[in-house]
């Protein structure tokens, strides 16, 4: 009924080595992902040398040995097994060819927020201290999507949904939603097309590669709705929606948004609120039209024969989940809920009247205000290579150089939180799931937890033949409320289990 | 912020000041204006990497998710 129900994000970084155009992505990803396993998790590094004939146990996530190994000598195999979990819950690892942030599970937008804003600092010291590795390779990391010469990454979301909403009406409610949401929440292109064969600025990083309406996929044929069903819960009852079609955000807003308005929609589905019918003709070429045009003055067509703007598609999702908050949660409406409300009809509001007036909110508007100061100051075409090489750096995850940052730095874009908030959040984890759980067990007993997922927790107990598995399957279990006394109370890994096993 | 300057006015009141504003006030408030994008420019010049034709060509990216 609220913003509120178990999220969180997981996006994969752009990668580039400097001076070596030609480095292969997969060892600069492992390069980076081990190069903060191994100064961040220690203890474990030391406990698992007997391990190494095994590759089993490698695979659970936890090896750092091949640390050591030249680049060079690493199959595409090996290093597609870098991945650990960190004492925040959440899961760093090699994707494809990228590094790859996953959030700890949280219950509010401003959690995904903190945490997501987390990874992107886990990031930056895990591309420092790759720099300390031999050959000293100089990594730099873009949180975008899109090189703009065919190749796009995902920054995706995922929402724990109930398993008893049919899935039809989630595909008929979502999609319009979906085609117009980057009007709130898009990232800002340079570029035209996959491979930018067209010039100009469109509002979406992610519109031109999606090419179906639902579909299981997500690197080829992307489907706006995607069908992939895997709960790392109880299945009876939960299902996880994996949303592909985000934007990689910098501002925290534009997350925020994103976040908190796509959970109130899930919840207005579950609860059978919608009953107008605001299904579009043609989502997928609607959805590119929308991302074309910055003016904000593309319609699309809806099925019942009305044309409506991205904003004003908006503004019917917005006006249904007033009347839904209103209607279910009256007065008892949580702070986030109504913050959440507030700021996206502000926004829509100020879409429809004066776009540029939320350069300091959103990053397609910062994105394109700046590049429209470039563009008039020097005269530039949209084909000018200053003006992609902006689009690029605005995502640069360094404060020093990136875009970003530096009208954050200036004062020229809004933050929600302030930094020793979100660097706490790179070792701390969320409370109020299970991920607090995992993430206390790696900072107490990282010595005799031999892996991690998102569903278990394995530990090693010494004395012990077989591994020790503990559940988690339901996400809102194992939070602070439920087993943060006991993870206090009990000095050692053997302590706590035989605690849990009693 | 630089943003505000754009912003349609709220308040008639300032509605009122605005329209009664002698012609200096204007374009001291257009020249800071300038002023304050000309800073923000400068400073993003000083970090934005140096030969843009080269960057843009060798910023390649596989495919991921």
């Amino acid at each position: 009924m609220s913003v509120r129900r178990v999220m969180g994000t997981e996006v994969e970084y752009g990668i580039s080595v400097q001076g070596m155009p030609t480095a292969n992505p997969m060892v600069a990803s492992s390069q980076v992902v081990n190069a903060y396993a191994s100064a961040t998790v220690r203890a474990r590094r030391a406990r698992w040398d007997f391990e190494e004939e095994s590759p089993l146990r490698d695979a659970r996530g936890f090896d750092m040995s091949r640390q050591v190994a030249d680049p060079s000598q690493l199959t595409d195999e090996d290093l597609g097994l870098a991945n650990v979990i960190l004492t925040n819950g959440a899961r760093l690892y090699v994707d494809h060819a990228h590094p790859e942030y996953s959030t700890p599970e949280v219950v509010s937008p401003l959690d995904v927020v903190r945490w997501d804003k987390a990874g992107e600092q886990v990031m930056l010291d895990a591309a420092r201290l790759a720099q300390q590795l031999p050959g000293n390779p100089s990594i730099v990391l873009y949180k975008n999507n899109t090189d703009n010469k065919g190749a796009s990454y995902g920054a995706h979301e995922n929402y724990l949904m109930r398993r008893s909403t049919p899935f039809a009406d989630i595909v008929r409610h979502l999609t319009p939603f979906f085609v117009s949401r980057q009007v709130v929440c898009g990232a800002g292109r340079v570029g035209m097309g996959q491979d930018g064969r067209e010039h100009g600025y469109q509002i979406s990083q992610r519109a031109d590669y999606f090419e179906v309406e639902v579909g299981l996929e997500t690197t080829l044929k992307r489907p706006i709705i995607n069908t992939r069903d895997e709960p790392h819960a109880d299945p009876e009852k939960y299902r996880r929606l994996h949303v592909i079609i985000g934007d990689a955000n910098l501002s925290e807003i534009s997350t925020y948004l994103k976040i908190g308005t796509t959970a109130l929609v899930l919840s207005m589905i579950e609860d059978r609120f919608i009953g107008r019918d605001l299904t579009v003709d043609t989502p997928v070429s609607s959805l590119r039209a929308v991302s074309h045009d910055p003016t904000l003055r593309q319609t699309i067509t809806m099925s019942d024969g009305r044309r409506l703007t991205g904003v004003q598609l908006q503004l019917e999702y917005l006006d249904l989940a007033k009347k839904y908050v209103e209607d279910r949660l009256g007065a008892d409406a949580d702070e986030q809920t109504l913050d959440v409300l507030a700021r996206w009809e502000d926004v829509l509001d100020r879409l429809e009247r004066d776009p540029m007036s939320l350069a300091d909110q959103l990053d397609w508007v910062a994105k394109l205000k700046l590049l429209e100061q470039y563009r008039s100051r020097d005269g530039l075409d949209w084909d000018d290579a200053k003006l992609q090489l902006i689009d690029y750096q605005y995502s640069d995850i360094r404060p020093e150089k990136g875009l970003y940052h530096r009208l954050v730095n200036a004062g020229r874009i809004q933050r929600l939180l302030d930094d020793e908030v979100v660097e706490r959040a790179m070792t701390e984890p969320p409370e109020q799931t299970r991920a607090y759980f995992r993430g206390r067990c790696l900072e107490k007993y990282a010595a005799h937890v031999a892996a991690a997922s998102w569903d278990s927790v394995i530990f090693d107990l010494p004395g012990r033949e077989s591994l020790q598995r503990v559940p988690t399957m339901d996400p809102l279990r194992g939070s602070k409320a439920h087993v943060g006394q006991l993870i206090d109370a009990c000095d050692t890994a053997e302590a706590l289990v035989s605690a849990l096993t009693r | 912020m630089a943003q505000e300057q754009k912003q349609p006015r709220k308040s008639g009141e300032e509605q009122e000041a605005t329209e009664v504003a002698p012609e200096s006030d204007v374009a001291e408030r257009k020249e800071a204006l300038d002023d304050d994008v000309d800073a923000i420019l400068d400073e993003i010049d000083d970090v934005l990497e140096t030969n843009a034709e080269d960057f843009v060509k060798s910023f390649i990216q596989k495919g991921g998710e």
